[in-house]
């Protein structure tokens, strides 16, 4: 067992408090720690300065708090053809993408991860909230401890292989003992607020920054028995489930959106919260990863098809194409075709994939996309 | 693990001596020079015998020296400054595209007051070509930036060249000499040059003093206001201790001009030499006869920069590369995309190593060493 001294953790800092915190309990275990700062997209403000310097400035400011070596990396080129183009494509294709799960698989666990261990690194940390638990040569995916931070869901393709590397120092910690820690050691980042939403769209307005890469086409919006309720602003501008910004007055229920037509253009919408056309008893999803073999070809365990929704029990069937269906023991309210279903098994994060069809009834529900 | 220092062309070490000139004042001398008493008399003596010493290292009388705050300043006043003084005779500016920031910046930024600013090309051995310039030049030019040594790449431009065709034209030459100066002898009267721009800490000074030489005759606004310190053109209290630093640096930059080229040159070949020795895949950028002998620029094909550098100083090996941008990340070389195209591998895996005084002939071979091992573990 080498020394911790010894061991080199390449820390990927982002200007936040979280990683931060990974880095300050990195250095505090006696770890030969070097953070790093990935820059993944290309933007300037108005004066021409690059909107990353804000977060590199933390990250220099921090390091140097921590006296650890800083160092930044440009990822942008596999960032825009990993990521970002599967981003537009999932828009184009009328779903909801998740790009936090592509970053994590293809850039920060995999290109930043090559760069780490080129650095001759042991390990690479994140600020993440996740526990990696060495089962017998099987490296498992925990969930944080922290429920209302754990963030498995974004990291379900993840492999063993790669956890094998990987420490996530704040697994065990709750988000408001990582602040309080930050603040003990004075870390000039320890107030600095979250970042929220997709990283590159930032503080911006969602509609405006997918309308520079996309052409937006208007249609109508109608409901699925064909009562036009108005117009919308283009599909992509709208996911599964959403009551904000359709436009629609009068009385009665709050509508909803249920579904898209992409092939005619048409939005559907739906009257109430509970409108039975945004239930389903089922899925298919694709790409999925399984972090460990998994106990058979069809098991039951729990699952989550959004980000902070509690677990769900289902049934998880292999397919020959590698492919799955889950059933769900209880019907669910908006399934999204893009996001990401992930599956657990108690605290253990078995994997996941990406939802591709929505099943009611044994049918596939064309409407929702 | 020693560290060790290949980047003396983004600063070099103080002198001991420096430092040994400058305590005194320090501790002593702290008038304000433009003060009409014996405290300000004190400190203007030093002030007047420093300016002297540096007039005196580029043939130039000593009321052609305006201390500045170093490079920088030095080059966007004498850009800017000519520029503005001079609009009445046209409103053309020729630079080139391989300039240091603080030149090309500046030409930027004179392009948006509205100057015409033509950008000169270089070829693949890192200099300008004379036909080009005297091409470029029109009765409207009142101004021709081009720097004497690039400082990423330790190329040589034709400067007696540039002087002479601007002889019998109404443009004022201006040169960028802050890493020529100190290796090369410079004279500017001979030369043809109006303006030039040299900094202290490249030559082991101290940091935050510079100076530029404005030929006699040469009309220059100024870009800042207050007393009238630097007869105007640089108003500010001086900062004579720095100046005094300064002034050391410069004697002892001239005293071993020719044992420092020549030490410098055999860094650079030893450097160079261990890296074939180890079976490292490189090309040098630029003409090699043509340029410094403190600085090699260095492609290592099948690398990248990024990854060079950092693995580089996580061995203790402080090199650099073409500039970072505010976000930390290495942008592409500007200098080596002057040269190569915008697209060649070379903008992206091309490291500058710089030899001074912090290196001896052990430390090199073992710096080459350290960076054979990480360029083959990095490309194979």
């Amino acid at each position: 067992m080498k020394k911790n001294e010894d061991t080199r953790v390449v820390v990927g800092m982002s200007g936040g408090v979280d990683s931060s915190v990974a880095a300050l309990l990195l250095k505090e275990q006696g770890y030969d720690v070097v953070g790093i700062f990935m820059k993944n997209w290309d933007d300037t403000d108005e004066n021409g300065v690059c909107t990353a310097t804000e977060d590199y400035d933390d990250v220099v400011r921090v390091c140097n708090q921590l006296d650890i070596p800083y160092f930044a990396v440009n990822f942008e080129k596999q960032y825009w053809d990993k990521v970002f183009t599967y981003f537009l494509d999932e828009y184009k294709a009328g779903r909801t993408p998740n790009p936090d799960v592509m970053c994590n698989k293809e850039i920060k666990f995999k290109a930043f991860l090559e760069h780490a261990m080129s650095l001759g690194a042991d390990y690479l940390a994140t600020g993440h909230y996740a526990q990696v638990r060495n089962n017998n040569g099987q490296y498992e995916m925990l969930r944080g401890v922290d429920d209302n931070k754990d963030q498995t869901y974004f990291l379900n393709q993840l492999t063993s292989d790669v956890l094998e590397n990987v420490i996530f120092p704040l697994g065990h910690l709750n988000k408001h003992e990582v602040r309080e820690i930050a603040q003990e050691h004075g870390l000039v980042t320890a107030t600095k607020k979250d970042s929220t939403g997709v990283c590159f769209i930032g503080e911006r307005n969602f509609k405006e920054f997918l309308s520079e890469y996309l052409p937006a086409q208007p249609g109508v919006m109608a409901t699925l028995d064909g009562v036009e309720k108005g117009r919308h602003d283009g599909l992509m501008y709208y996911t599964i489930g959403q009551r904000q910004g359709l436009g629609i007055g009068g009385s009665g229920e709050p509508w909803f959106v249920v579904g898209k037509n992409l092939k005619d253009n048409i939005l559907y919408v739906g009257q109430g919260f509970d409108n039975d056309k945004l239930y389903s008893d089922g899925l298919i999803a694709s790409d999925v990863n399984w972090i460990n073999p998994t106990p058979g070809e069809s098991f039951t365990c729990t699952a989550k098809f959004r980000y902070r929704q509690q677990d769900n029990e289902v049934t998880v069937t292999k397919m020959e194409d590698g492919n799955v269906h889950v059933e769900f023991h209880e019907r669910q309210r908006a399934i999204t075709p893009g996001q990401a279903v992930v599956f657990y098994d108690g605290d253990v994060c078995l994997g996941g994939g990406t939802i591709d069809e929505v099943i009611k009834d044994e049918n596939y529900l064309d409407y929702v996309g | 693990m020693d560290h060790i220092y290949l980047d003396h062309a983004a600063t070099a070490p103080m002198d001991k001596r420096v430092i040994e000139a400058m305590n005194p004042i320090m501790t002593n001398i702290f008038g304000n020079p433009s003060s009409v008493h014996a405290f300000g008399r004190k400190a203007r003596q030093y002030l007047d015998e420093a300016r002297r010493t540096m007039a005196g290292s580029i043939q130039a009388d000593e009321k052609e020296i305006v201390f500045t705050s170093g490079g920088t300043e030095a080059d966007n006043l004498a850009m800017i400054g000519t520029a503005l003084a001079n609009r009445h005779k046209g409103n053309h500016i020729i630079t080139t595209h391989q300039e240091h920031h603080a030149a090309l910046y500046t030409a930027e930024n004179l392009e948006q007051q509205g100057f015409d600013v033509t950008y000169l090309p270089v070829d693949e051995t890192g200099r300008i070509n004379i036909a080009d310039l005297t091409e470029a030049l029109t009765p409207e030019t009142i101004l021709v930036s081009i720097m004497y040594v690039n400082n990423e790449t330790g190329v040589i431009q034709p400067v007696e060249a540039i002087g002479e065709i601007l002889k019998d034209h109404q443009a004022y030459f201006h040169t960028d000499a802050v890493q020529a100066f100190g290796l090369l002898d410079i004279d500017v009267k001979q030369s043809g040059i109006d303006l030039l721009t040299v900094s202290s800490h490249k030559i082991n000074g101290p940091k935050g003093i510079g100076f530029l030489y404005v030929s006699h005759g040469v009309k220059i606004e100024a870009l800042q206001f207050g007393g009238e310190q630097e007869r105007k053109r640089r108003p500010g209290t001086e900062n004579v201790a720095a100046a005094v630093g300064f002034q050391t640096a410069v004697e002892l930059s001239l005293d071993n001009k020719a044992d420092r080229r020549q030490t410098y040159a055999h860094y650079k070949e030893q450097f160079m030499k261990q890296l074939s020795e180890n079976g490292v895949n490189y090309a040098v950028n630029g003409a090699l006869d043509q340029s410094i002998a403190s600085i090699v620029n260095i492609s290592f094909p099948g690398a990248n920069v990024e990854a060079l550098l950092t693995n580089f100083d996580l061995d203790g090996i402080a090199a650099s590369s073409g500039s970072a941008c505010t976000a930390g990340s290495v942008e592409p070389s500007h200098v080596l995309a002057a040269m190569y195209g915008e697209n060649d591998n070379r903008t992206t895996n091309s490291i500058r190593f710089s030899f001074g005084s912090f290196n001896t002939e052990e430390n090199v071979i073992e710096a080459a060493n350290r960076v054979a091992t990480i360029v083959k573990r990095l490309t194979q």
